[in-house]
């Protein structure tokens, strides 16, 4: 049972918004001495696992130039532009948009935006003037749009980013499955993801959809 | 024997922090100049030597490093000023070009990934085929990159720069994966599976196939909010659930059965205030009255998706 130390120790990391770095080094050596092993023997292992896992980071580096670049020269500037055309009527639809093309996007591991960038200058207010022009929402349901604006830009970002081969979490589990001897192929675990992405897309589109005959009947 | 392999865009990426090391190193303005550059330059270490270090070594550097990200000892150097390109002038005139070298990646990969296995010259093969998405991917992003820099016009310095300056933005963040990815090889060798797989095993009737598969993703889904991350969460479930109950005792499809169990994680992560950065800080951002605005609002999505995966996984994980 001891060795479950390292479980306790990220869950209480976690909550204290210690670096996360430093609780998930400290969880691991905490483990590695409850399952008696020696200092240098859990220190090995620390450094022999990360060695064996720095593909997961690789291309999230290699993509980064690119995306740079990119950002640079106005992609972002681009992405609101596709949204303000593709979408003319409601707040729902303004999600939509954005939470297809941020999944799509991040199918292969590119990120278009994230609250700080996207959500809070570009698509809660589009979404809000969309709502504006069948009149002002109460304060109320202008909340309502922009915690929607929010869970639009989490859905797109958390549940795409499996499809496409070589991506973080696709690797991560490839890495944890081989740890355990039973290994799985990149492929197989990326492609088995495209299913629940399409249904969080629709999932997206009954709450938008909600949202909007919130914003269009009376009530509150 | 393989003219390209993974090690060599390991090492490319090592350089890539080596130099990052370098410009921070040099620049007088940087308020943590000394342990920035050492950070960047141990995990320029661990890419480059990579496999030739000496394991207790490399383990020294990943404490190391994780001590200097914890004493918040890692910052990205001042914003230079934006010069030259108006973002918004930039996007009208580049218009679509701009979204071909992100649609370029994926076609590439997908291309090299069937491709690359069969290029050969007598009995020298281009690729190990078990790395050949992963080449791909590097191949993809060069390319990209050429075709970038031909849309927008700038150079490759330019572009590496804008590499550095998205590298350095992420910080000590980049490697989090990497470093849970690790502690669940920690986990695995310490045996904190068998342990969760004894405490569960012994309460709740995993012998049903069924029963192990609603097991496996609710403990997903739990784990995640009390340990705020999905990321984090894997291992320990899949170590102590997943592999022995669903793969190990009734033949399930470890990969069918990794996909959804971290989707399902995911659904853990729409609910939980632990995921502060994205459900806390969104909701102040926002200006929104209720803290968990946001979690409210995320909560009926995050139960359907957690059913379709239940769902689809009970389906297809012992078929497959």
């Amino acid at each position: 049972m001891i060795k479950l130390i390292g479980i306790l120790m990220v869950a209480v990391g976690f909550e204290l918004r210690l670096n996360p770095l430093l609780v998930v080094v400290a969880a691991g050596l905490a483990t590695g001495l409850a399952a008696g092993f020696s200092p240098e023997e859990v220190l090995a292992l620390l450094g022999t696992s990360f060695v064996d896992n720095r593909f997961m980071t690789l291309p999230v580096l290699l993509m980064l130039p690119v995306v740079g670049l990119l950002e640079r020269h106005g992609l972002q500037e681009r992405v609101a532009t596709l949204i303000r055309r593709s979408t003319e009527a409601t707040a729902g639809r303004v999600l939509l948009a954005y939470h297809a093309l941020r999944a799509g996007a991040s199918t292969v591991a590119v990120n278009i935006g994230n609250h700080a960038s996207m959500v809070r200058p570009v698509v809660a207010p589009m979404a809000e003037g969309a709502a504006a022009r069948a009149g002002s929402p109460s304060p109320d349901k202008a909340a309502g749009i922009r915690a929607h604006a929010a869970a639009s830009e989490n859905l797109g970002n958390f549940f795409a980013d499996d499809i496409f081969v070589a991506v973080g979490p696709v690797l991560l589990i490839k890495g944890v499955l081989d740890a355990a001897g039973v290994p799985a192929d990149v492929t197989a675990i990326a492609w088995w993801g495209a299913p629940t992405a399409l249904w969080v897309l629709a999932v997206g589109w009954w709450r938008y959809r909600a949202l909007d005959r919130r914003l269009s009947g009376g009530g509150s | 024997m393989t003219l390209l392999g993974l090690e060599f865009f390991l090492v490319l990426g090592g350089l890539g922090f080596g130099a990052m090391a370098v410009g921070v190193a040099r620049d007088r303005t940087h308020p943590r100049r000394i342990a920035t550059a050492l950070f960047w330059t141990l995990l320029a270490v661990c890419f480059v030597a990579g496999k030739h270090l000496p394991p207790v070594m490399a383990g020294l550097l990943v404490v190391a490093m994780a001590v200097l990200a914890g004493t918040r000892s890692v910052t990205p150097p001042a914003a230079a000023a934006a010069k030259g390109t108006d973002r918004a002038v930039e996007a009208v005139r580049l218009g679509n070009r701009l979204i071909t070298p992100v649609v370029l990646i994926p076609i590439l990969v997908l291309a090299g990934g069937y491709l690359l296995p069969f290029a050969s010259l007598a009995d020298v093969r281009l690729v190990f085929p078990a790395q050949a998405t992963q080449v791909a991917l590097g191949l993809a992003c060069g390319f990209a990159l050429l075709v970038a820099s031909r849309v927008t016009g700038a150079g490759a310095t330019v572009a590496l720069a804008e590499g550095g300056r998205l590298v350095h933005a992420m910080g000590w963040a980049l490697i989090l994966p990497q470093l849970l990815a690790s502690l669940g090889g920690v986990f695995a060798r310490a045996g904190v599976g068998e342990v969760v797989a004894n405490a569960v095993g012994s309460t709740l009737p995993l012998h049903l196939p069924l029963a192990a598969v609603v097991a496996y993703c609710a403990a997903m889904a739990l784990f995640t909010i009390v340990m705020g991350n999905a990321f984090a969460a894997f291992p320990v479930v899949t170590l102590g659930i997943g592999v022995p109950f669903i793969v190990r005792e009734h033949g399930g499809n470890a990969a069918i059965m990794g996909a959804l169990g971290m989707l399902s994680g995911y659904c853990g992560t729409l609910v939980t205030p632990m995921a502060a950065n994205f459900n806390l800080v969104p909701a102040i951002l926002l200006n929104l009255p209720d803290r968990h605005a946001v979690i409210r609002a995320q909560a009926p999505m995050a139960a359907a998706i957690w059913i379709f995966n239940v769902v689809l996984m009970a389906l297809c994980v012992y078929r497959f």
